[in-house]
């Protein structure tokens, strides 16, 4: 039994980072209807941005997350003007196939820059024990640094001009233009979070599991998994959906080997997609 | 009628000309490239028929292929079957799991569509991954002597590069019989306004179930030959997402929704990838120009290589489809 519960406390800090990684892609979905497959790339980027810093400064690396985040909000611009913005508003298969080219060249780059062999941040923090539980430090860190940039995205959306700007051209982007909100910037704004929040969570990520330039596309898979559980454009919805996930992992690990896990997710994301394509917290509405 | 179109006697003699090239030398290497190209060209052909005649953008079409080559290797070895047969056999059995899997995802739409195929393709991997009969994740390999019944292994590869030379053929002819016929008219009509066509009669549910069921077809017979003639098969190169999303760089790159199109764009892609493979210079940046091409097209040039040629030549229309 305390098998089965330590198992899913793992799944539930792990989780918070899916929901983090799953934020980032619900958000550009939400509000500019574009299915970002460069995200997996990114979340790689970000693996390796943290293993620079860390390397170039051995400072604690849940610090090194500000400027990786910083990074990530320029990419995300320099992604937006270069590949993004020429297809908004054309059909969905544009979108899907320059954010996929960027991906590629992305992953090409980093694979002549990094080969695909496994790199590692070394880095520890001291965890402590609750009865026979054992909390790892930087799991522990990992999810709280999720839940915390997760609830500062919230509360940017809600409580700031620009990200009610997001909010409003999400919901209906004649009208925001209409009411004065220039609608380019507030997309280029958008994406950059998505971007940084990718960024983000393969930074984090990073710190727990050792990683190639490769290992983006399995977060990027989950990421989907999360997003559609959640239904789009309800980042905090996919932070919950993130935890879910997680939790799912960590009861069923004890029972079946880890390689039918892939088959679990996915066979429920299918399903999920063609039963609830609103996601599991809205109600069906015919 | 098909036969009365010029695209259709061009098609015979461009496939007469593949077979009959490597042969007449005797080339190998030769062979050995051509079985590449022809095999872009069937995949891209058939996934031109979801991607550009039905506007349905399938990410896991290689799951066809590689379902077809596990349904085929398993049939040719383990039960010792003929190999055209065990063939067959898995261009049928596939494309029934791809109607069963149609009715069920062919309800979403657009993107919604492109991931459940991403979804799929994860979870038939990992489903085979896992299944004892098909090796687990080491796969099957063919016993050498398996192709003593075509008459040893050097014979084997020649009956093999011919069949699969045909399969080309045959991906080109249904590409372009479907293009002419009235169901093809139908499946234009669901990629413009899927509404308006089910409004007008176009019974939308079953033309998209057959359609996504008949381009699993010859793509599972070209897995079953391709991998035969390699001679293993495992998870991993079986449904790799990689050569999925390649096909669909193929389509863009020669024009989606043309005959010509995906043929041109399979064979100029698998000619681009194998000379920047080997090329010492750039085998390391493959993706990145790969990647770069699909983006220039994607933004300048969304008709691809044939929207180009139909601009420059306007009379091309007529001949080629």
């Amino acid at each position: 039994m305390s098998g089965i519960l330590a198992s899913m406390i793992d799944g539930l800090l792990i989780g918070s980072v899916y929901g983090l990684a799953a934020m980032g892609l619900s958000l550009i979905w939400g509000v500019m209807d574009v299915i970002n497959l460069t995200h997996g790339a990114v979340i790689a980027l970000g693996m390796f941005g943290m293993f620079i810093l860390f390397t170039a400064f051995a400072v604690n690396a849940y610090i090194l997350l500000l400027p990786v985040i910083a990074a990530g909000l320029l990419l995300g611009l320099v992604i937006y003007w270069f590949a993004v913005h020429w297809v908004i508003g054309r059909s969905q298969l544009s979108s899907l196939l320059s954010t996929f080219a960027v991906n590629m060249m992305i992953i090409g780059i980093g694979t002549a820059i990094w080969s695909t062999s496994p790199y590692n941040v070394n880095f520890t923090l001291r965890g402590f024990t609750v009865g026979a539980y054992t909390f790892d430090g930087n799991h522990l860190a990992a999810a709280a640094a999720a839940v915390i940039i997760g609830l500062a995205l919230e509360l940017f959306l809600y409580r700031t001009r620009p990200g009610k700007a997001i909010r409003a051209v999400a919901d209906n982007r004649e009208a925001a233009e209409l009411m004065g909100i220039s609608s380019t910037m507030v997309l280029a704004l958008a994406f950059a979070i998505g971007i940084a929040l990718a960024a983000a969570s393969g930074a984090l990520i990073s710190t727990l599991f050792p990683f190639t330039i490769l290992s983006g596309a399995g977060y990027q898979m989950k990421s989907f998994v999360v997003t559609v559980l959640a239904g789009l454009g309800k980042p905090l919805g996919a932070l919950v959906a993130g935890i879910l996930l997680g939790l799912l992992e960590g009861a069923v690990t004890p029972f079946i080997a880890v390689s039918w896990i892939p088959l679990i997710e996915f066979g429920l994301f299918v399903v999920v997609l063609v039963v609830f394509p609103k996601g599991i917290f809205t109600r069906a509405t015919a | 009628m098909i036969l009365r179109h010029p695209l259709f006697w061009l098609i015979l003699v461009f496939a007469a000309l593949m077979a009959f090239a490597p042969l007449r030398a005797n080339n190998v290497s030769l062979r050995e490239d051509l079985i590449l190209v022809a095999l872009a060209i069937i995949l891209a052909s058939n996934l031109n028929l979801m991607i550009g005649y039905t506007g349905y953008v399938n990410f896991g079409h290689i799951v066809f292929y590689g379902l077809g080559g596990y349904v085929g290797l398993y049939l040719a070895t383990v039960r010792n079957w003929n190999l055209v047969l065990a063939a067959l056999a898995a261009g049928f059995g596939v494309s029934l799991f791809a109607l069963a899997l149609g009715m069920g995802i062919l309800r979403l739409r657009g993107a919604y569509f492109a991931l459940a195929t991403i979804g799929v393709l994860q979870a038939v991997q990992s489903f085979v991954a896992n299944f004892d009969p098909w090796g687990r994740s080491t796969g099957m390999y063919v016993a050498f002597d398996a192709y003593e019944r075509l008459g040893g292994a050097r014979h084997a590869l020649w009956i093999t590069y011919f069949l699969v030379i045909g399969v080309m053929a045959l991906s080109m002819i249904l590409s372009l019989g479907i293009k002419i016929s009235k169901f093809g008219l139908g499946l234009f009509a669901i990629r413009e306004d899927e509404d308006a066509a089910r409004v007008l009669g176009v019974n939308t549910t079953v033309f998209k179930a057959i359609i996504f069921s008949v381009s699993a077809f010859l793509p599972a017979v070209a897995g079953a030959l391709m991998f035969y003639k390699n001679g293993m098969i495992d998870p991993s190169i079986a449904f790799e997402f990689m050569l999925s999303l390649e096909g669909i760089v193929m389509l863009m790159l020669g024009g989606k929704g043309t005959v010509v199109g995906a043929v041109l764009g399979g064979g100029l892609y698998e000619k681009l990838r194998s000379y920047l493979l080997t090329s010492p210079k750039f085998s390391n940046f493959q993706l990145v120009i790969a990647g770069g091409l699909l983006l220039l097209v994607v933004l300048f040039a969304p008709g691809g290589l044939i929207g180009w040629i139909y601009r420059i030549v306007p009379r091309a229309r007529k001949v080629i489809e």
